[in-house]
């Protein structure tokens, strides 16, 4: 049961490390985007259409393509919100909470009006589109998994979204600590003035980080479909993953390596009540809170250490006017 | 010491709309040489630099390095050229290590932080810096921040140096320290400008000193040819007669007395030393000092906006009779202590007016109080600011326009008016004048004058020296944090002025 409820734990947590890893790679450049929430539902159903259309209209379903075609059009999807919100927030400098609120609000909207147009095509019985043929090639996970035992189950079983996912929040941490784009991508967060008294094209960093950032959320609602979800879209099932990525977001204090593991944990802090037994609806109800909980704790205690280096980006959610200097 | 020309500026001309900044301005660096630009506050010693460095662009003139005429349109153009500058206030990222902030932006090859920290440290070695590079920036005291940012010029191979005000912020032994350094790199052949307005500092570690007074250059001496007061005349020019009208008033009582006020601010720098005055009723008493001397800090520490370490701000009132002490006292308790002061900060828009609200409604900012039921009472704000307006003379479309859409000298005009308005018996004026025309800033003074004639002990915090003369009664002269003197304007010359503002902290004799 253990080696089920850290399977289940990971499986829930990847969505969130998508989700976070890409928003502490855009609040890196100093931008709050709000919006992630809206991002990753965005990046989901475009997926779903991707899938959608080619499961259609494809007469002999190709593996690579299966794979490839969600994942461009999820990309594509999260792409435009990134470019939405980052032309919004860095060239029109509009005030960021709004402008990411809007966009959480636009994307659920999006979502649930192509979520629903796409039931339609279906003509099915019940409110959801399943791709059990894309999800398939998705799930495909390692082939000596099972051979294993605990081991396998517990570190091997997962898909390749899910080992991307843990890559990806390594490598962003690597490229923070690492390299000197990540130095000075840094220095755009903390303090745009002397980034751009450095030389340092603020602007264009903001830009590549909140579209870069938008993708990797985005993919979080592609493998919370996909692989989660086995393939089964249905409207406003995403929940509030979106908004637990930014509470991760802090609970990590904006390193993605810490990520991976707050991930997991929220994750099986999200699913515990199904292994507590006896638990009523309303207890159930209360477990669910724990995540949120824990973020408070989180940032009570890292507001009480006064270290700065577990302080969020010193500009973040300030437009940067260069004239200001 | 080679005489190679590092730097050379012909007939440099900068203005910004009708204010001329810089006037024809010629200065000559060598290479192995320290030149001081000395200048009162708002001679145009920064827009020069700034010129040098990029920042701004010359209407006329021309710049030549090495001989060679050039164009710097950025401060890229700068550091390509050799030309660093360190401003007065760091541009540093507080979270990242000292060798972190200096390496950043400088792109030399494969990154490794490594391979640059023993680059850095080589730098260090070589000049005498100390400096732990793995130290973060938000640790460091101010002349570490400083010391981080020379380096970083240095590591980009500059060869010019320019320091804004290097030593504003420094103690006597940091500034000793930083000498020693700016030495270092003389003898190694690299040309260093340093602005300043610190006389003694100028005597001690120059070469040469040029001078520029209002925006125009006087000229350059050799420092060993020099002495301190003919440099202080160069500097503040002959007197000038500006016909402010000057009364007298009879019966001054003693109103504000403040004793041994000393202030430590947040990074831990003594700002305000054993600071000791009275301002009397029925007198304007002045203080001038150069920019950043403590007067700010002094101000805001008499209207209760900052707590002293040390001393008394006595205040005796006519109506009770009463001695009552003002120190750690918020704005409302000495209010209700039946005590009227009024207070026109520097920052108008920041700490007198809210520039998104209207003119009635900043009149209220200071009646707040008054109202007696829930809503509003906006007739009497009302009336007061169309009074502002029409006896001030305000240019705005309506009473109901924004304050930050009105210009500086109609937003000044605003706030002094409300603060008049209500009656102090105490006025403290910081820099009123700043940003007027020649009308508005008369207009001041005469609103000053009446206030003094009604009584009032008006507190004037000034940077023009011949208004300074003409306008107060007695002049305090501050000096890092220091007063060095308290004079009579009506007997008091330009030239002493000049000479007590730029005294140092090591001149002092009373340096406890």
């Amino acid at each position: 049961m253990l080696v089920a409820f850290i399977q289940r734990a990971v499986v829930q947590g990847i969505p969130l490390l998508f989700g976070s890893t890409g928003e502490i790679l855009t609040e890196k450049s100093g931008n709050l985007n709000l919006g992630t929430a809206g991002v990753m539902y965005v990046g989901g159903i475009t997926g779903v259409i991707g899938a959608f259309l080619y499961e259609q209209n494809a007469a002999q379903m190709n593996t690579f393509l299966t794979i490839f075609i969600p994942i461009l059009s999820s990309i594509l999807g999260s792409l435009l919100m990134g470019l939405i919100y980052a032309f919004l927030t860095v060239t029109l400098r509009a005030n960021q909470n709004v402008t990411g609120l809007a966009l959480t609000t636009f994307g659920v909207g999006f979502g649930n009006f192509f979520g629903g147009s796409l039931i339609k095509l279906t003509d099915s019985d019940v409110p959801s589109v399943t791709l059990s043929a894309t999800s398939l090639a998705f799930k495909k996970g390692l082939p000596f998994a099972d051979k294993l035992g605990w081991f396998g189950e517990v570190f091997l079983s997962y898909s390749f979204l899910a080992y991307a996912a843990i890559a990806i929040a390594i490598i962003v941490s690597v490229y923070f600590n690492r390299t000197r784009s990540g130095l000075n991508l840094r220095a755009v967060g903390e303090n745009p003035a002397t980034a751009d008294a450095a030389g340092i094209n603020v602007g264009r960093y903001k830009y590549v980080s909140i579209c870069l950032g938008s993708i990797i959320a985005g993919f979080g609602g592609l493998y919370y479909v996909m692989d989660y979800a086995c393939g089964v879209w249905s409207n406003n099932a995403f929940g509030d993953r979106g908004w637990l990525a930014i509470a991760l977001v802090i609970f990590a204090i904006w390193r993605p390596n810490l990520s991976i593991i707050g991930s997991i944990l929220f994750g099986g802090l999200f699913i515990i009540h199904n292994y507590i037994p006896n638990l009523s609806m309303s207890d159930q109800e209360l477990f669910k809170m724990t995540p949120y909980l824990v973020t408070i704790i989180v940032l009570v205690v890292i507001s009480m250490l006064k270290k700065r280096e577990f302080q969020p980006p010193e500009s973040l959610g300030l437009s940067y006017f260069r004239e200001d200097r | 010491m080679s005489t190679q020309v590092a730097i050379e500026l012909k007939n440099i001309t900068k203005t910004f709309g009708s204010v001329v900044a810089n006037k024809d301005i010629n200065l000559t660096v060598n290479r192995g040489e320290i030149l001081s630009i000395l200048g009162e506050n708002g001679s145009g010693k920064t827009t020069l630099m700034n010129m040098i460095s990029g920042i701004y662009f010359p209407d006329h003139g021309q710049i030549f390095v090495d001989g060679k005429e050039v164009v710097i349109r950025s401060p890229k153009d700068a550091f390509d050229l050799k030309i660093g500058m360190i401003h007065q206030h760091f541009k540093l990222v507080d979270v990242f290590s000292a060798a972190e902030n200096i390496v950043l932006g400088y792109d030399d090859g494969k990154f490794n932080m490594k391979k640059s920290t023993a680059k850095i440290q080589k730098i260090l070695d070589r000049y005498g810096f100390e400096l732990d590079l793995n130290k973060k920036i938000y640790q460091m005291s101010v002349s570490e921040k400083q010391t981080v940012e020379i380096v970083k010029v240095l590591y980009r191979g500059a060869d010019i140096l320019i320091l804004d005000e290097p030593t504003a912020v420094l103690t006597p032994q940091e500034t000793e320290k930083l000498f020693n350094v700016l030495r270092n790199m003389r003898r190694d052949d690299k040309s260093i400008i340093i602005i300043t307005h610190k006389l003694n500092e100028v005597m001690e570690i120059s070469d040469k000193v040029a001078v520029l007074r209002k925006g125009e250059y006087i000229g350059t001496v050799n420092t060993s040819e020099t002495t301190e007061s003919v440099l202080t005349e160069m500097m503040v020019g002959k007197k000038i007669d500006l016909n402010i009208e000057r009364t007298e008033v009879e019966n001054k009582e003693d109103r504000l007395i403040v004793n041994n006020m000393c202030y430590v601010n947040r990074d831990g720098v003594k700002v305000l030393n054993h600071v000791s005055f009275t301002a009397k009723s029925g007198e304007i008493l002045g203080i001038a000092g150069i920019a950043g001397s403590g007067q700010r800090e002094l101000l805001e520490s008499i209207a209760g906006l900052r707590h002293l370490t040390h001393g008394s701000i006595l205040y005796n009132n006519a109506k009770t009779g009463k001695q009552d002490n003002l120190r750690d006292k918020t704005p409302v308790q000495i209010r209700e202590l039946g005590i009227r002061l009024s207070f026109v900060p520097e920052d108008r828009l920041g700490m007198g007016l809210v520039g998104n609200m209207d003119i009635v409604d900043n009149m209220m900012l200071r009646s707040y109080k008054k109202g007696k039921t829930a809503f509003l009472e906006k007739k009497e704000p009302r009336d007061l600011a169309e009074k502002i307006i029409d006896e001030l003379e305000v240019v705005t479309p309506s009473v109901n326009t924004p304050v930050r859409r009105l210009s500086g000298g109609n937003v000044q005009k605003v706030l002094v008016g409300r603060e008049i308005a209500a009656s102090p018996t105490v006025l403290m004026a910081a820099y009123p004048v700043r940003g007027l025309d020649i009308n508005s800033s008369y207009l001041i003074y005469n609103l000053l004058n009446e206030q003094k004639q009604k009584g009032v002990a008006v507190i004037f915090v000034g940077e023009d020296l011949d208004v300074l003369l003409e306008l107060c009664d007695r002049i305090v002269v501050i000096s890092s944090g220091q007063i060095s003197d308290i004079v009579d304007a009506r007997t008091a010359t330009k030239e002493q002025l000049g000479l007590l503002m730029t005294k140092s902290k090591g001149d002092s004799d009373d340096d406890k």
